[in-house]
């Protein structure tokens, strides 16, 4: 086994294991911590390929952003532990194999879809960072800016949303 | 190198669970979670197939991806704090109001 390959199965079974975390803790703030660990890994992920701006993207934007949002909103409604609720007999029975069901399937696709790649390339692009500020300003020019559109128009919805009605 | 198709089963691994994540969690926030969950598994899909291809373009769709997620979060978590406001709840159960 080489190194690479052992990195890669530490670093996917910490994001497997971080993801399982998420769907047992009853409290979301462990839940909250076990998807940083899983952004973490999958940082580390796009650094074993070869992404080094996407791997600092998704630390700070994922990693220091988003999710200190969600800590953030979780602290100030005081969300406490999950109300478990009485799920219905066929979920209790169907949910897992359905579960196993969806998840084998997408993999069944994407790997048979993988397969047709396989043999071209699978090496390390040389200097991307650089091709994907070219291609950002250049090829998605329009794409680029739409987004900054975007994001105004979110945050004024996220500001009407959070105001209170004015008597 | 590690093959295309590990990340692959991987990246399909982590939107299952993100999916059965959806499905069973009870809590509002917890279930938003899960979301930002498949995406990042998308994401991961994005870029092993552009180190495939050798390619950039997967790379820059996920930075596309990310925006839209940071966005989909300002807005989530203000209707989440609504929702709270109104109801005092973060119980999806007490949200069903479209429920037939």
């Amino acid at each position: 086994m080489t190194p690479v390959l052992l990195i890669f199965f530490v670093l996917a079974g910490l994001a497997v294991l971080g993801a399982l975390s998420l769907v047992l803790q009853k409290h979301p703030i462990h839940s909250a911590l076990s998807l940083i660990v899983v952004m973490v890994c999958l940082a580390g992920l796009y650094l074993l390929m070869g992404a080094e701006f996407v791997a600092a993207v998704q630390i700070i934007v994922y990693g220091g952003a988003i999710m200190v949002l969600f800590i953030f909103v979780i602290m100030l409604l005081n969300a406490g532990e999950e109300e478990r609720t009485d799920f219905s007999k066929i979920a209790k029975f169907a949910g897992l194999p359905l579960a196993l069901a969806l998840t084998a399937s997408i993999a069944a696709g994407v790997a048979k879809s993988g397969a047709n790649v396989a043999g071209s390339g699978q090496q390390v692009i040389p200097g991307a960072t650089g091709q994907i500020s070219s291609m950002l300003f250049k090829e998605f020019v329009y794409p680029f800016e739409l987004t900054s559109f975007l994001i105004l128009v979110a945050i004024m919805g996220a500001l009407v949303l959070a105001q209170r009605e004015k008597k | 190198m590690v093959p295309l198709q590990y990340y692959l089963v991987l990246s399909a691994i982590l939107f299952g669970l993100g999916a059965v994540a959806f499905v069973f969690k009870r809590n509002i926030i917890t279930i938003f979670m899960s979301i930002e969950l498949m995406l990042n598994a998308v994401n991961l899909a994005f870029v092993a197939f552009s180190q495939a291809f050798g390619k950039v373009h997967g790379q820059v769709f996920v930075l596309f991806v990310i925006v839209v997620a940071a966005a989909e979060a300002a807005v989530g978590l203000g209707i989440i704090i609504l929702i709270q406001r109104n109801r005092q709840s973060l119980n999806v159960e007490k949200v069903n109001l479209l429920k037939l």
